[in-house]
């Protein structure tokens, strides 16, 4: 079984994430970059799959160079291959260019071998739209099964759970498929010592828009069809009253919820 | 006038309090067209006519709600080539999305997503506001390239009625083989709590670590009781198996936007914060002075939760008599 896994290099939640006046883009620069942490369920996944029936994973990245940060991550958990997308035409893609590119990435992989499973995380980090696997299940013709709470394979097909909204769905499709895997599926392993080592000999290639066979004009931010017009930080909300429990605490808390009419 | 089309969310016929926001939005761009899938329409026609559509498209087959986002798609993409609509809405959840991601590639056009406002601008564009990085930042948007396609979070707007008398069509469309290809072979619907839904309710009482087992969720829940409210939960509280996911409130479980927020022994780590930034009113029960959730309190008490909230549901039944 082939597996590609699709990893987002994305500024780090935990620093503080802005924009840059310039563009009104993602700053990417001033901000750490990290391999956006749902994208390790993805990881996680495609392992367990490949340890329950043999394969190989092959990580993929679209992103500025340093988003090689993210598929070396991939590597050091246990993926075979890595490929990163780049190229100085891509900065400022909306989803619809980001999918563009990832398809023909994922088209460009799969004839060098086939391709059974492309696996996602349920979002990423920064951007948060959800919407690239389905994207690239529309552009690649393949069918979709996203939020996989659980994910098995046997016989050519695809079996995932999915904890929706009223309920709870088992949903299958055949292979080749589009996958995304929700924070609930697995726990992401981390790199061990002898994973970080190995992965420093396992194949890494930067492809640009010209290995795709994409015009550059097709992506970046004067291709995206949605602009952002502009940017606020949104201001700290006000710290109000605090009190200690004293035995009365309970009280207090009522108090305040008849005086804001709640009660 | 023009029309925008907007996707009814509905439980068979029982239209969602997101599709009425939809409708007062779309309101304020063009005539708003429904689009009605799946089975129960005779349910919907009395909210879809109270908040304003004008028209009513009726798309009945099967196969549309059988299997997921695929046919949907397809559907409306069909419809939009049809009506050229001057923007299509869709409530924010992950079917939602996932639908408009695909529509957009269909149509060639550009897609907002998590959308808390749409506002038509001064060259009749819609301009959407997103709250984006866990809620610390306001974005306006627009699409620039072909029919916008924007999809709305829960409480974006206070829906208003506006009466109509909508023209119903109905629609056949084509649904290719492959759209057919997942599909749903089991489906076990969760129980019903008798609360309101968790994205939609005004009064949210959350517990998380700090709550300590899953019987200690019953004292979240007589709070929420008494006050009317939804329960919701931290994702430390649901991946120690305490409360059911459909509950869990943040990055990867619901944004809310209520009246009134209260935390119960949750800490307020960045990732939860960016389901409940934009809660009006936020209460906080920790009994760790220094947790960040404080932070953003508007009302907070240092304590041990199984102390205050038991006095705090006595004292509302004391009030009430
Ligand atoms: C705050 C913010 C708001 C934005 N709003 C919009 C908007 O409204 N409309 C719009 O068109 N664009 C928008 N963008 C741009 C958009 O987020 C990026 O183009 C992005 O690459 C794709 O969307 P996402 O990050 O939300 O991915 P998601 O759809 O959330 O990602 C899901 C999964 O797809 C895969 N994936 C996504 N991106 C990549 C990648 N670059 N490389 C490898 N795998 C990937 C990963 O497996 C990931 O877990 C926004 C960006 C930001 C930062
Ligand atoms: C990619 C990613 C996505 C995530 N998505 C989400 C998400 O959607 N939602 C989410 O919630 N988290 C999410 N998290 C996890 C998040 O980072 C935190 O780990 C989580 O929110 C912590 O939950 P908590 O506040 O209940 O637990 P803790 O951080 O352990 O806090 C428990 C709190 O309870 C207090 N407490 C303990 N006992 C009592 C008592 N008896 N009375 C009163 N107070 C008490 C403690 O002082 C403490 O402040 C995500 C993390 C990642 C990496």
């Amino acid at each position: 079984m082939h597996i590609v896994v699709c990893v987002k290099y994305v500024p780090d939640a935990a620093a503080d994430r802005t924009f840059d006046p310039a563009d009104n883009t993602v700053d990417r620069a001033n901000v750490a970059g990290v391999l956006s942490e749902l994208d390790e369920h993805a990881i996680e996944a495609a392992l367990s799959l490949v340890e329950a029936h043999g394969g190989e994973i092959t990580a993929v990245t679209v992103g500025p160079s340093d988003a090689a940060t993210a598929v070396k991550k991939a590597l050091q958990m246990g993926a075979d291959r890595g490929v990163v997308v780049s190229d100085d035409a891509i900065h400022g893609s909306d989803a619809i260019a980001t999918s563009l590119v990832l398809a023909r990435a994922v088209t460009k992989i799969r004839e060098t071998s086939p391709v059974d499973l492309v696996l996602c995380g349920m979002a990423s980090t920064d951007g948060g739209m959800s919407v690239v696997p389905a994207m690239l299940a529309e552009r690649l013709g393949l069918p979709q099964v996203t939020f996989a709470a659980a994910v098995e394979v046997s016989d050519g097909t695809v079996r995932v759970r999915r904890d929706g909204e009223t309920a709870t769905e088992t949903i299958e499709a055949p292979l080749p498929a589009v996958v995304s895997v929700t924070d609930q599926a697995n726990e992401p392993r981390y790199p061990s010592f002898k994973g970080i080592m190995a992965a420093k000999k396992k194949p890494l290639e930067t492809w640009s828009l010209a290995d795709l066979g994409i015009d550059a004009h097709e992506v970046g931010l004067s291709a995206a069809w949605s602009t952002v017009r502009s940017f606020e930080r949104r201001p700290a909300r006000q710290k109000g009253t605090v009190v200690t429990d004293d035995g009365d605490g309970g009280r207090a808390l009522v108090a305040f919820l008849a005086e804001q009419k709640f009660v | 006038m023009s029309e925008v089309l907007v996707l009814v969310d509905h439980v068979n016929g029982t239209v969602r309090k997101t599709t009425t926001e939809l409708l007062t939005i779309a309101r304020r761009l063009g005539e708003p067209s429904a689009v009605f899938i799946g089975a129960g329409y005779e349910q919907a026609t009395s909210t879809l006519a109270a908040f304003g559509a004008q028209k009513v498209y009726l798309l009945e087959q099967p196969e549309l709600s059988d299997y997921l986002v695929a046919p949907k798609a397809e559907a409306l993409a069909q419809l939009a080539e049809r009506a050229q609509p001057v923007a299509i809405l869709l409530p924010s959840d992950s079917e939602g999305k996932e639908v408009a991601g695909r529509l957009a590639i269909k149509l060639e056009s550009g897609l907002v997503t998590d959308a808390v406002d749409v506002e038509p601008g001064e060259d009749g564009i819609p301009v959407t506001t997103q709250s984006v990085f866990a809620g610390t930042y306001t974005v306006r948007a627009a699409v620039t390239k072909g029919t916008p396609i924007i999809t709305v979070k829960p409480n974006a707007t206070t829906p208003e009625p506006a009466p109509a008398q909508p023209v119903e069509e109905k629609v056949e469309v084509t649904v290719s083989e492959a759209a057919k290809a997942a599909r749903i072979v089991e489906r076990s619907p969760r129980a019903q709590t008798g609360r309101p839904e968790l994205t939609e309710a005004s009064i949210v009482v959350a517990g998380g670590r700090g709550v300590g087992s899953a019987e200690g969720f019953a004292l979240i829940e007589e709070l929420a009781d008494v006050l009317g409210g939804a329960v919701g939960a931290s994702r430390a509280a649901v991946d120690a198996g305490w409360y059911p996911h459909a509950y869990q409130v943040g990055q990867t479980g619901k944004t809310v936007s209520p009246q009134l927020y209260i935390a119960a022994g949750i800490s307020g780590a960045i990732q939860h914060r960016a389901g409940m930034q934009t809660s009006r009113t936020v209460v906080v029960v920790n009994k760790d002075p220094e947790a960040p959730i404080f932070e953003m309190a508007d009302f907070g008490v240092v304590g041990d939760l199984h102390k205050v909230l038991p006095q705090a549901i006595e004292e509302i039944r004391r009030r009430r008599g």
